[in-house]
Formats: C-alpha cells, structure tokens, sequence
C-alpha cells in the first residue's frame, strides 16, 4: 500500500465542516436571543477548531487560516476575556457565511480565499489583536506575546485508541510557529519485553519547545481534544526579552502566510472544477440512525427465516402442506412490505434540517426590514425524503420571506391593530396519511384583496368589476408573474413569484395552497408525498402494453359514446365534461401501439389533470391499482417524451409510467393545432 | 496462469455472434450478460431499431435489433435468437442477434481498418476487420452504437461540412 490519498476525505470533510457551521449558526442565534448558556460557546468553538484542523490535515490552507483567526476570537470569549455583544455575533455570523462560500470554492476545486473573505479575516485580526494590545493587566500575561512555550507532553497509554495521534499534534504546532523536539522518551509503563508490545497503546512522552510569539490560547487548542488523554504543562519561555510584548500581533503571521501558500497547489485542480463539481452533486451521502440500520437487519433475518420455511415446504411437497405453504407466503409478502418500508425510511430525513436555516433568515429579515418576529418551528422531527427535503428549501424560504415581507406588518402598525410588536410565524410539519404537511402561517395583515384583485386586473388576469371569492382571490396569486410588492425590494419581486413556489412543489408531486383572513394573517399549507420513489398508480391496458397513470393526477374514469365525442378543426377530438369541452388523447395513437381499441365506445377514457389542465386519456381497460417503484429509464436508455419512467409489473415486465405533465401539453397542443 | 497466457500475446477476447449470414465480433470485456429472447415493453417515439426495454434484474435497459439498425429486413425471433448485454461506461443495452457463435482471441496485428465503402455501405458501426482461422469476422463499435440518433445526425452534418470545406 503506498501513501493514503487523502482525498478520498474531503467530501466528508466538507459535509462535515458544513454541519460544523450550521451547529456554529444555531449557537450563535441562540446566544444572539440572550442566552447565557456557556455550553454554546464551547459548541462554537469546536466546531471552528474541528473546521480549521480538518482543513489543515486536507490542505485546504485558505479555510484553515481563515479559521485560525476567527478560533482566536472565539478562544477569547471562552476564556471569558471578551463579552458577547450584538457586533460580535454579526461579525461571527458573516464569517459563518463567508466559511461556507470558502467551502464550497474549495470542494469545487478553486482556491477559497476571495477578496471577501480576507476583507473579513482582516477585520476579526484586527479585533482580535486590537483587544490584545488594550488587555488590561490581569490578561495581560496571558495574551501579551512571548517568545515560545516549554511544552511536557506525556500520552496516556489509551491515546491513540481515542482517535489521537501526537504527529497530527506536533504537525499543527508546526503550523504557529518552529518546533523543536528537544527530548522524546519511553515511558516506564512501557513492557519491557518488545513481545509484549501493544502496538495500540502509547508509552511515549515529549518535550518540545514552540519558537515564536505565539498566543497561549492558539497552543491549548491543539490539546484542546486530548483532555484525560495525556499529561501536559504549557510553560512560556522565559528569561526572553519582554520588548516584543508590544506587538502581539504576529500571532498571526503564521496564518497571513499561508494563503500566498495555498494559492499555488489550489490553482492547478481549478481546471477540473466542473467535473468535480458534478461529481459531488451526484454521490451526496446520507447518515442514518444506527436504529434503523438494526431494524433492517432484524427484518433481514425474518426474511430469510420465511425463505428458508418456504424451501423446505417446496422440497417435501405434498397437499397436506397447502395450508403451511399459504401461511409462508403471507408472512413472506409482510417480510418484504416490512423490508420495504425500512429501506425507504433509511432516506428519510427529518424537517429539521431545513428548519434550521430559518432563524438565521428570520433574524436577518427583521433588521432589514425594521419588523418583529417571533419564529415558532414545530414537528421539526417529521421525516421524509432526502430529495424531498433537498427541494423543498427554496419555495419554504420563499414563502418565509413573503411572510415577513408582505404578511407581518410594522411594529407600529401592529400596535395601531392591537396586536403585539412582534408578528408570529409559526412553521409546523406533520404527517397526514400518506402526506407530509408544511404548514407557514403568520398573524399579520393577511392577504390584501384589493391589491391583489387590481394587480389582476391590470395583467389582465380578471375582468373589472368580476365578482371573486376569497378561495378565487387566494388563487390569484399562484398565478405566472404575479407579484403585488407596491415596490420591488430586494427580497421579493425579484420575478421569482408564488406561481414558481407552486411549480417546484408541484414538481415533488405536491401541491400548495393558501387561507387568508384580513387583519388575522394567512395560512400557507404544502402537502408533499412521504417519498418520491414509490407512487400509486393505475394500472391501465393498451393494445399489448401496459400502462401506469399516476393516481393523483387521475380526475375520473368514464366511458364515452361514440356521440359524445367531436371532431374539430385542424383533426383534434374533444369531448364535454362537467361543462368543459376537454381534448381526448388516443394513448395508442400518441404511443404508437398495435392492436389497441380504437372505438371510443369500447374503451374507457380517464381525465387526467396537471396544472389546473384536463385532457381525456383513451384506454383500452383499466386493470387495478399497483403501488409502482419508479426506475429511471434514463440511467440506460435516455429522456422520452410523455414518459417519466418505468416500472416492473408482478410479472417481471416493465410497464412506462405516464408523464402526465407531458401528455396533458401533447393533448393541450393537438388541441390548439 | 491465465494472466501468463495474456501476458504472453496481447490478445482480444471477442465474443463472435451470427447476424443475417455473417461473423461479427464485440469485445468480450464489454458484454454482461446473454439471455435468450423474451418480449420486450415498447417506447414510443423512438427510433425503430429500439425495440423497447426490458426488465434485468430491476434495471431498465433498452434493447436494439441489430438487424434494423444495419438497415437489414427484420428476422422474426425465434429459439436461438438471443439478446446479448453490453455495457459501455456504466449504461446497458441489449443488442439482438441472431446467433452467438463463439469466444475467439485475436491479435491486435490482425485487425485491419474497415475499407471505404462509400455511401452504399453503412460501416461508421464497426471497429475494424479481423481474420481468424480464415473467416473474416467484423469487429463492432458498441460506443457507436449506442450514441442517441442526435448526436450521429450532428456528426454527418459537420462531416459534410468537412467535405465541401475539402472539396472548395
């Protein structure tokens, strides 16, 4: 085996480093809202010291040295030399910011470090050389610059079992400064015999000597983890001249160097950048709960209780093992519903994940805005799927923003209400049978009619003077294009509207809705499907094929007379329903299949709907209802039109699932033309 | 020892197969699976020669009549009509053909370039030709094959180009 590529880690150290940073922005808003929780502190501080270790064993200097500065920060308000204050959690917030752009520079192979982020790192070296300087006396030992540290290192035999190991360590001292190995020694705990060696105990000690002006702080946090694990005394070298106290800061010097450093191997791998890019898009991971593994192996072990049952019945069969052999049957179809049903869980992710980005905006909005809000989050432990919860952010921080922006009013308007200074949002998760619920409300003003009602007219969506019901107003503005910001702030009317909101969750197989009551607020609600993998479909027969049309796009299934159908101009066909002349697909005509029904008399239509569109569907039979695991058709073949995928039948051939979307577009065309 | 033997004469293994009457060859690392022929699910709007997809092993994967692809008349499918699997990077396909014959080594020397047949012949599918044991075996470029119709229409357009640009 030659030497580890280590960058077999980053993407790891970056999934890591990005959970590291959303704990470090969680704490922080928790101390920005007056906690006085110490713990918080220390949750912050180890994760920039995790961020900067990880990205100084993978190279990743620019993020290191970033880091490095704002530890030294965070070192000082542990240690309690500097108070929290409302300057110090925005700097912290942006450099929070500012890691997970360098981040993802870094992961997409450029160099990290930006004109931005150095104007920031700049500006947390200054506070924190700044404070130094001005310590007062009692600090001053501590912060002031010495000119190295006497370190006596002693591991505990157990040292390397917890994961450490004193190259790692000695590697980072070298990172503050020159480091001299002035004496290593054997431990007397060390077995005399080499055959009684424990290759994983560690019975070794060091002296070393740290060169240069290097804050005590910055050499406790590489020893930071190694608590219980290791004897250690820190002595600053003395009998140095004092002179250089006044200039604590090349503290620093080490990090500033770095990034002149760091450009050079970091330019070469940009030309790959894309690649890599894709790449990591692709292959994203998952964590999932050790319980749920369990479960899976548990019901894996029934699974092959029943398989082995069922063989031994078919090996010695005769009819007196009917009944047993229908018993094993039943318990074979509960062991792969079971199976099932744990294998998608393991995709399942809970809410919260998504939730958590909403404090930070809350709290960003508010000071924009001059508005008060107070963020309540319930069910963030309502689960569903990981492509789900990835799509789902962005028409949630839209409609989050909206709220703030259009539905919560001015402190000052709320009091002239009675209401409260601070508006309420509340976002609520839960599941209602085969759905997730989002549900975001507000308290404020609720949906303006008359605003809403005009910006229709004038786009020419409703006539003036048209009678409309709140359900119908509400409905407005899901409408493309539509947006009734009087001005266009940075924040909403970017064009983005409500109609793309509905779009994307429509996309997931969802669908979104608003209530509204003026004076009150308004009710957001998002129905989402648990899973994107499985879906209910109809099972219908066309000539020899068959094929699945989604359940919830399904209107009603009816038969026609050969009189209820007409023929208009151009050769399209349409039929009336409910009221409304619908454009009817021949499905066998549009997937060119043979030896289908072409009476319509004979055949059964079924009136699907996307979109608010309805086209009649032409089938030969309907043939039951099957829950279909979609497989893409993609991965071997490519994209086709009026498909969206594919599934397996009971009977091991494959049926395509009908892309309703499509059709319905095919239909609306044939319809036009 | 088979590593000896590879080592030895740089070989390529090609699984030979039967198509209306002639030896064709594909190279063995590509080839997955063979299995005999079973009806296929149709895909509307797709070129005839994709007959439709199949269900292997709950992947979904396409399958072609090389037959229909060479421009040949459709051979109804019968007992020894088998499907053989091919993957190129990580996709699979199905090619349909209407025998497998054999497993053969051929050296490398022995591979010559598919003559210009003008317009008349369509040979842009294979790789080169190759003797063995005094037959003539054509060796198939799978990634061709498999390469979307668009993408095969853009190549003869720009090849057309290339040929006035020649010709002025």
């Amino acid at each position: 085996m030659g030497a580890v590529d280590l960058t077999q880690f980053h993407k790891t150290f970056f999934e890591e480093s990005l959970e590291g940073l959303d704990a470090m922005e969680t704490a922080l808003l928790a101390l920005d809202s007056g906690s006085t929780d110490h713990e918080l502190v220390h949750t912050i501080f180890r994760a920039a010291h995790s961020i900067k270790g990880g990205a100084a064993t993978f190279g990743f200097a620019d993020v290191a040295a970033f880091t490095h500065v704002a530890e030294s920060l965070l070192e000082e308000v542990r240690s309690e030399r500097r108070a929290v204050d409302g300057a110090l959690i925005d700097l912290l917030l942006r450099s929070v910011d500012c890691l997970r752009a360098m981040l993802a520079r870094s992961s997409s192979g450029q160099p990290a470090a930006d004109a931005g982020s150095e104007t920031l790192r700049g500006e947390l070296l200054r506070l924190v050389s700044g404070e130094a300087a001005a310590a007062p006396g009692a600090a001053a030992p501590q912060a002031a610059a010495v000119d190295g540290w006497d370190i006596r290192f002693v591991a505990l035999p157990h040292l390397l079992q917890t994961g450490n190991d004193p190259l790692r360590l000695f590697r980072e001292l070298e990172q503050l400064g020159r480091l001299e190995v002035r004496r290593a020694f054997v431990l007397d705990s060390a077995p005399a015999r080499l055959a009684e060696l424990d290759p994983s105990q560690c019975h070794l000690g060091w002296e070393l000597r740290l060169h240069g002006a290097i804050a005590r702080g910055d050499v406790d946090a590489v020893f930071d983890w190694l608590d219980g694990d290791c004897e250690l005394a820190i002595e600053a070298l003395s009998g140095q001249a004092r002179a250089a106290a006044a200039q604590p800061a090349p503290a620093a010097a080490p990090p500033a160097v770095a990034p002149a450093s760091a450009t050079a191997p970091a330019a070469p791998p940009a030309r790959e950048a894309t690649a890599s890019a894709t790449a990591s898009a692709e292959a994203s991971s998952i964590r999932v709960g050790i319980d749920k593994v369990d479960a899976l192996i548990n019901m894996m072990g029934e699974l092959v209780i029943t398989q082995s049952m069922l063989s031994d019945i078919g090996e010695h069969f005769d009819f007196t093992k009917l009944e047993r052999l229908r018993e094993g049957l039943a318990q074979l179809e509960r062991n792969t519903r079971e199976l099932q049903e744990s294998v998608m869980r393991i995709r399942m992710l809970p809410i919260g994940s998504v939730f958590n980005r909403f404090p930070r905006l809350v709290r960003d909005l508010e000071r924009k805005l001059g508005k008060q809000v107070r963020l309540e989050l319930h069910g963030e432990h309502t689960e569903l799927d990981k492509t789900v919860l990835e799509k789902i952010g962005d028409p949630l921080v839209h409609l989050v923003r909206n709220a703030i922006d259009h539905g919560l009013e001015t402190p000052e308007k709320r009091r002239a209400a009675g209401k409260p200074d601070a508006g309420t949002l509340t976002l609520d998760a839960h599941h209602e049978g085969g759905n997730i619920i989002v549900r975001i409300s507000d308290d404020g003003a609720g949906l303006n009619r008359a605003a809403i009602v005009g910006k229709a007219v004038e786009r020419g969506l409703v006539q003036p003077g048209q009678q409309l019901s709140d359900e119908e107003v509400a409905e407005l503005i899901f409408a493309p294009g539509f947006s009734t910001a009087a001005q266009a702030t940075d924040l909403s009317g970017r064009g983005v509207g409500m109609d793309v909101v509905r779009r994307n969750v429509r996309d997931l197989g969802g669908s979104v809705g608003v209530k509204s009551e003026a004076g009150k607020g308004s009710v957001f609600t998002i129905a989402l499907p648990l899973t994107l993998a499985i879906i209910d479909g109809l099972v219908t027969a066309v000539g020899e094929e068959r094929y699945i049309v989604p359940l919830t796009s399904i209107v009603e299934s009816l038969r026609l007379g050969a009189e209820a159908v007409r023929r208009i101009a151009g050769g399209g066909e349409v039929f009336q329903f409910r009221g409304d002349y619908l454009p009817l697909m021949r499905l066998h005509r549009a997937f060119a299949c043979a030896g289908a029904i072409t009476e319509v008399e004979r055949g059964i239509v079924v009136v699907i709907e996307d979109d608010g569109r309805r086209v009649g569907l032409l089938v030969d039979d309907l043939l039951g209802q099957q829950q279909a695991v979609i497989k893409s058709l993609e991965k071997h073949y490519q994209r086709v039109q009026g498909v969206s995928g594919a599934t397996i039948l009971s009977d091991g051939s494959v049926a395509l699932i009908v892309d309703v979307g499509g059709v319905v577009r095919l239909g609306q065309r044939s319809k036009a033309a | 020892m088979y590593e000896d033997n590879a080592a030895a004469a740089p070989t390529v293994q090609q699984l030979t197969f039967d198509l209306a009457g002639e030896e064709y060859g594909v190279d063995i690392l590509s080839v997955r699976e063979i299995r005999g022929w079973s009806r296929v699910t149709r895909i509307p709007q797709t070129p005839d020669y994709v007959l439709g997809v199949l269900n292997l092993r709950g992947a979904i994967v396409p399958v072609m009549d090389l037959r229909l692809r060479f421009g040949l008349a459709r051979e109804s499918y019968g007992d020894s009509t088998v499907v053989i699997i091919v993957a190129v990077a990580e996709r699979l396909f199905g090619i349909v053909v209407d025998a497998v014959s054999d497993v053969v080594d051929i050296e490398p020397a022995a591979i010559k370039p598919v003559p210009d047949m003008g317009a008349i012949v369509d040979t842009r599918y294979l790789k080169g030709l190759a003797t063995h044991v005094e037959r003539m075996v054509m060796l198939l470029d799978v990634e061709k094959l498999m390469r979307p119709e668009d993408v095969e229409t853009l190549d003869a357009a720009l090849t057309g180009v290339r040929d006035v640009e020649v010709a002025a």
